[in-house]
């Protein structure tokens, strides 16, 4: 008897059915051959929400990339300074379309430049905390045992301390500058993507496909990068995207706390909305409009963020 | 008792659109069957429909759906996962999820539509008319609520006791289903029960407001074989007592034959066939009924399906027999075992879960010894916890044995460095049960199949490419497929997939560890004919680990039976099958559903 | 339930011996050496190396970790280089401040956190449910101080509903026997005292209250979706029993599991908040006095106000395990 010449139905033809109900069957037959990344983009590109949030996140990329081509003035220029009294800061007009701060900046180019900063702060200080993460998370979920036990402990401790004052902390050593905010909002990432990591590998590790690996005869090596590893990073990056939203705002409360260095006059949202705090009552517009610049961006981060993690829950496999 | 249940489906090919809508009885529904039987009807279905909303628009899950159901009566609702069976039964008690509707139809209730009696209506009739007995024991049960309390609520709130009186019901509730100390059980909280405690459990929660229909979705399908048996026998015991009607719902046709006096088969959402349980089981007239009943694991061995299937059906001749006598003598000759196990211990420590609590020791495997000779397919069975699956990993050399020795075509297994631990890899292959999580979601089915040749450095990317085509057609997945991801297979092809992969290194032996648990039974049934297609093709030898009886059965030359990490018989299929020598294989056995049906046949 | 406490406790040690070590390594790797750091920047040579003697930077890490750590245990975490007092009396002073506000902000996130993510859930779709969506996006993307600006231009500033600083009327005749003040007032019976300290206390509530009011309605609100479908409750509604007692008994209170334990995550979020929040409206707490030491370089109170703020954190977490305990049996037997 060949194996051949079975009828091979097993039950693929109640599928269809099956699928609209539960949700759990395989893709259409239009999108035959496409993995759990592929389908994961397809679902993003009709999803409204994420649209908003991609729309958002590429406006903010694009002002701050094109900044200098953007901005009437430079991101130190003070070119309204003699226009500025100590009880009249000028208001929109036409030269100065959203009006001068107090030291006579024009606050459209700061806001503009404040793009650049913050995009710099966010993106590396992410990329700090998701390496370190990752470092940690792969070391623990590799070795297991003992490093993991101490990789965990050392989890725990920087999880104790909550995390702006840890942020403090770090950027009291590292000194007065915008480097050491990156690296203060980098280092406080660190135990969020290690522990996810890790987890993620934890549970991918115990599954049989992973088990199948291994008896094939190949690695732990190959077992962990080819399977485990691409397997887990899924959580990790839909962290990194939200995270890009938590680092802007951490930025900013550092700016306010007086640890971004620099001049109180820099261009930078966080530094804006610090010094707007005295004028208040005479100029509420320079304390909001930096404030909805942060807000906004980190409405993008979260929408694209929030929808890409959606996207790539296996429950939510089929939504289209 | 066959007059009675042909009225709805008349004769002729129940395939035929049903003819129902003729005298659909508009609101009396007594008026078409006057005589004195239509006041034993409990539940009439009538062309039932039932849709969900879903992002591509309603979608029918059940259509056209007749059935009737009398008092002391049960009727199972027999289908695979999909069918539409545990829709018909949620609907009607009202509990369809909440995408759910009846879209089209009638489900009379003694004198009230189910499908349109309001919501409060619908409420007041659970827990008093209608009861339920759930599928899954371990999510079916409040976890933070004592077993007594999630009792007592229903006893109180369908003002069947007092809130001082409930409480003793309870207890004589669950002394009733067999609960043993009923009274301090009842202070206790789900996770202090066992599984087949918990589903006394909710029998006496579905059996407490004395419900005239009871709707049992699969009772027993998440426990034990030897457990399944007391829980059903106790249900059908308490029901036949209490005169309740029961619909049950359920995927195992054994199961249907031996406990209901109807069976509706369901298939897509449709009801193709019902009728009186024998008649059904003996000559089903519907296609797909014929296919089930002919891809149920049948008690039938492996050397008559064999004879079957090369149509000497008559004559069990000599050539047939010979292979089984020779096992059957026991004396396997050494030089002919390619795996031998030599009183092997597993000894796994369970680390205190506190800081101040001690480590214990848990023997997974207990001095298990056994040979599997070459070409032929040896099975270990036995219920979870038996050790089954831990002794299948040591013969993969996942695990390390704690004590005793494995010997592969003569070689110690685990006892080379890494070098020939690869090349044990080549040699041995797994099978693993659940075809959801044995394939890794982001591998194509071509890559999947492919990386064994990888990881072994076989030929270059055209012979791999040659080579996975080849394994394709042997498992009888399409080219079309390889380019498919585990997400877009069914079951049975990921199965596919999982068998093609195992089989890339052309081992010598393969252990399938419950590998067709998970599918359904015709799934399940092409699946073993595949397994036994290959092993007369490439000469394997086949370790089958199982719970199922019935599938050792239908594959398996030998048999081990495991209980908690001893083996407690082995012998030939037929030897342990026919007469077995210990308590613990007949207690199994007699659990299998549908024994007794087959024996009639 | 006793033992599950101790347990807790008792690795509660290793935890703050690490911070211990940490927070003595981050002295030493601070600009300017740990003399200068606890002296502040204008230190005299001299004085500096009376420090260098009296704590020892002059001997082995080790002698002056143990000596570092001794001095902990005696209750000693260092005086402050701004206002001379030791950073003990400091915390203890301003920390009920702290806590007053940290309790309003959780009653304002947990009072209108859990329903709102309860009917969201409920009623999947409905405007509710779209407004929690919007209310738990505002909460995780607007800076808490930016937040804070606003409610204090808004109804302190133009509309003057509210104080816009401080914790009490500076004008108003109270006496603090507790340093709560909303307690003093009641426990004096100085009742626009008590009442004017509470009014104080709104809008910094609010402020302080809203990110953590987004995640518990967003948690409650998935937990809430989740149990709603779970077998369980489909056998409960089986069971014919009356809608209030499967929403309270059944629905709410498996919910509530995994929303107690963000409440205690929350709490971090808050004491982070707190030094944002405090400094915005002059609050005397020990948030606004944080920023002040970090304005000021006033390392020693930022190392025992971390340390300490560390150690009830810590506690606040240890109390949510317990409570879960009580509610979930599972845990209770597991221990």
């Amino acid at each position: 008897m060949s194996a051949n010449e079975l009828p091979v139905t097993d039950g693929a033809a109640a599928e269809p059915l099956r699928r609209s109900i539960h949700g759990d069957g395989p893709g259409g037959a239009d999108h035959a051959g496409e993995g759990v990344w592929g389908r994961a983009w397809r679902t993003l590109r009709k999803n409204p929400v994420a649209i908003a949030g991609f729309v958002i996140v590429a406006v903010f990329v694009l002002v701050a990339l094109f900044a200098p081509l953007l901005a009437p003035y430079g991101p130190n220029e003070l070119p309204g300074r003699a226009l500025v009294r100590p009880t009249m800061i000028p208001g929109p007009s036409a030269e100065y379309p959203l009006g001068l701060d107090r030291y006579g900046g024009d606050v459209l180019s700061k806001l503009i430049w404040g793009a650049r900063a913050s995009l710099l702060v966010g993106v590396l200080s992410t990329l700090f905390g998701l390496a370190g993460g990752m470092a940690l998370g792969l070391l623990a979920g590799w070795f297991g045992k003992w490093v993991d036990f101490g990789a965990m402990r050392l989890v725990d401790l920087m999880l104790s301390v909550p995390s702006l004052l840890l942020a403090v902390s770090i950027a009291a050593i590292a000194g007065q500058s915008s480097m050491s905010v990156i690296v203060a909002i980098g280092v406080v990432q660190i135990p969020i993507f290690a522990r996810l990591l890790r987890g993620s590998m934890l549970a991918q590790r115990g599954q049989d496909y992973v088990l199948a690996a291994s008896a094939l005869g190949l690695s732990r090596r190959s077992v962990t990068m080819s399977h485990v590893l691409p397997n887990s990073v899924g959580p990790v990056i839909v962290q990194a995207t939200l995270t890009l939203a938590t680092a802007v705002i951490e930025a900013a409360a550092l700016s306010f706390l007086g640890l971004g260095g620099g001049e109180p006059s820099t261009a930078e949202w966080g530094r804006m909305l610090t010094a707007a705090q005295q004028e208040l009552a005479v100029a509420p517009r320079l304390a909001i409009l930096p404030g909805i610049c942060i807000a906004v961006t980190a409405l993008g981060f979260t929408l694209v963020g929030e929808s890409l993690r959606e996207a790539l829950d296996p429950r939510n496999r089929t939504r289209r | 008792m066959t007059e009675i249940a042909d009225n709805k489906t008349p004769d002729g090919p129940v395939d035929a659109p049903v003819d129902a809508p003729v005298e659909s009885p508009a609101d009396a529904p007594a008026d078409a069957q006057a005589d004195a039987a239509a006041e034993d009807v409990v539940l009439r279905v009538e062309n039932l429909a039932v849709d969900f909303r879903t992002e591509n628009g309603p979608a029918r899950a059940v259509s056209n759906a007749n059935l009737t159901v009398r008092r002391g009566q049960t009727v199972a609702i027999v289908g695979e996962s999909g069918s539409g069976k545990t829709t018909l039964a949620m609907a009607v008690l009202g509990l369809l999820a909440s995408n759910g509707s009846v879209a089209e139809g009638h489900i009379w209730f003694k004198d009230e539509d189910l499908g349109h009696v309001s919501a409060q209506r619908m409420a007041q009739l659970r827990g008093t008319e209608l009861g339920l007995v759930p599928q899954d024991p371990m999510t079916n049960l409040d976890p933070i609520m004592r077993i007594g309390q999630q009792i007592d609520e229903g006893l109180i709130d369908n003002g069947l006791r007092s809130r001082r009186d409930a409480r003793a019901r309870t207890v004589e509730l669950l002394d009733e289903v067999g609960l043993p100390d009923a009274a301090r059980r009842a202070g206790q909280y789900p996770h202090e029960f066992s599984g087949g405690m918990r589903q006394r459990a909710l029998i006496a929660m579905g059996l407490a407001g004395r419900p005239a229909l009871l709707v049992a979705d699969e009772p027993t399908s998440a426990l034990d074989v030897t457990v399944q048996r007391g829980i059903l026998d106790q249900l059908a015991g308490l029901t036949q007592e209490l005169g309740t009607a029961v619909l049950l719902i359920t995927h195992d046709l054994g199961l249907a034959a031996e406990r209901a006096d109807i069976v509706v088969v369901m298939y897509h959402g449709e009801i193709v066939e019902q009728g009186p349980a024998r008649q059904v089981l003996t000559a089903p007239k519907h296609d797909y009924t014929k296919r089930l009943m002919a891809a149920a694991p049948s008690l039938a061995s492996r050397r008559i399906e064999i004879a079957r299937e090369r149509g000497l059906e008559d004559v069990l001749d000599d050539a047939l027999l010979a292979p089984g006598e020779e096992a059957a003598a026991g004396t396997v000759a050494e030089s002919d075992a390619l795996v031998q196990v030599k009183d092997v211990s597993k000894v796994f420590t369970i680390r205190g879960s506190g800081l101040l609590s001690r480590s214990k020791d848990f023997t997974a495997v207990d001095g298990v010894s056994l040979d599997i000779p070459r070409g032929s397919t040896v099975a270990v069975v036995g219920e979870s916890g038996s050790g089954k699956s831990t002794l299948a990993r040591m013969i993969l050399d996942i695990e390390k044995p704690t004590r005793g020795t494995i010997t592969f075509d003569g070689g110690l297994v685990g006892a080379g460095g890494h070098k020939d631990q690869i090349a044990y890899r080549r040699r041995v292959q797994p099978v693993f049960q659940d075809p959801y999580s044995s394939l890794d979601p982001l591998y194509s089915v071509f890559r999947a199949i492919e990386e064994p040749l990888r990881a072994h450095d076989y030929g270059d990317a055209a012979a791999r490419r040659a080579r996975v085509e080849e394994l394709a057609e042997q498992v009888a997945l399409s080219k079309g497929q390889l380019q498919r991801f585990p997400a877009e297979l069914s079951g049975g092809q990921r199965q596919r997939v999982a068998i093609a992969r195992a089989l890339a290194l052309s081992p010598e032996l393969v252990v399938c560890d419950e590998a067709v648990s998970a599918l359904d039974v015709v799934v399940q049934a092409q699946i073993l004919q595949l397994l036994a297609g290959l092993q007369d093709e490439l000469g394997l030898t086949y370790l089958f680990i199982t719970h199922d009886l019935a599938v050792v059965r239908q594959i398996a030359d030998r048999v081990l039976v495991m209980q908690q990490g001893r083996v407690v018989e082995e012998g030939t299929v037929d030897t342990v099958f026919d007469s077995p020598a210990t308590d613990y294989t007949r207690t199994l056995l007699d659990a299998i559903p549908g024994k007794d049906l087959e024996l009639a046949l | 339930m006793l033992r599950l406490i101790v347990q807790r406790l008792l690795l509660l040690i290793p935890l703050l011996l690490g911070l211990s070590v940490l927070l003595f390594a981050w002295v030493r790797a601070l600009p300017g050496g740990p003399a200068t750091a606890l002296l502040g920047e204008r230190a005299t040579p001299e004085a500096v190396a009376r420090i260098n003697t009296l704590y020892g930077f002059d001997q082995p890490v080790h002698v002056q970790y143990f000596k570092y750590l001794g001095r902990l245990l005696q209750g000693d975490f260092g005086v402050s280089t701004r206002t001379g007092r030791p950073v003990l009396d400091e915390f203890l002073t301003r920390f009920p401040a702290t806590i007053e506000l940290t309790i309003v902000a959780l009653i304002i996130a947990i009072g209108i956190g859990i329903p709102l993510g309860y009917i969201a859930a409920r009623r999947a779709g409905s405007f509710i449910d779209h407004s929690s969506v919007v209310v738990s996006l505002i909460g995780v993307t607007v800076p808490v101080f930016f937040l804070a600006f606003i409610l204090k231009y808004v109804f302190a500033v133009e509309l003057g509903w509210f104080p816009s600083t401080g914790r009490q009327d500076p004008t108003m005749i109270a006496t603090h026997p507790t340093n709560f003040y909303v307690l003093d007032g009641l426990l004096t019976g100085e009742w626009d005292a008590a009442w004017d300290a509470l009014v104080h206390l709104i809008l910094p509530g609010i402020a302080l209250g809203t990110i953590p009011l987004a995640i518990v309605a967003r948690m409650t609100r998935a937990a809430v979706s989740e149990v709603q479908n779970a077998d369980y409750v489909r056998t409960a509604r089986a069971k014919g029993i009356r809608a209030s007692r499967l929403r309270g008994e059944h629905i709410l209170r498996n919910s509530m599991l995994p929303v107690l334990t963000t409440i205690g995550l929350q709490v971090g979020l808050l004491l982070s908040g707190a030094v944002l929040t405090e400094t915005v409206f002059a609050f005397s707490g020990i948030g606004s006095f944080l920023a002040e030491a970090v304005f000021n370089a006033d390392y020693p109170v930022m190392q025992g106000f971390v340390l300490m703020i560390a150690i009830v954190y810590a506690l606040v977490n240890l109390f949510v395990d317990v409570s879960y305990g009580l509610i979930d049996p599972r845990l209770r037997r597991q221990q």
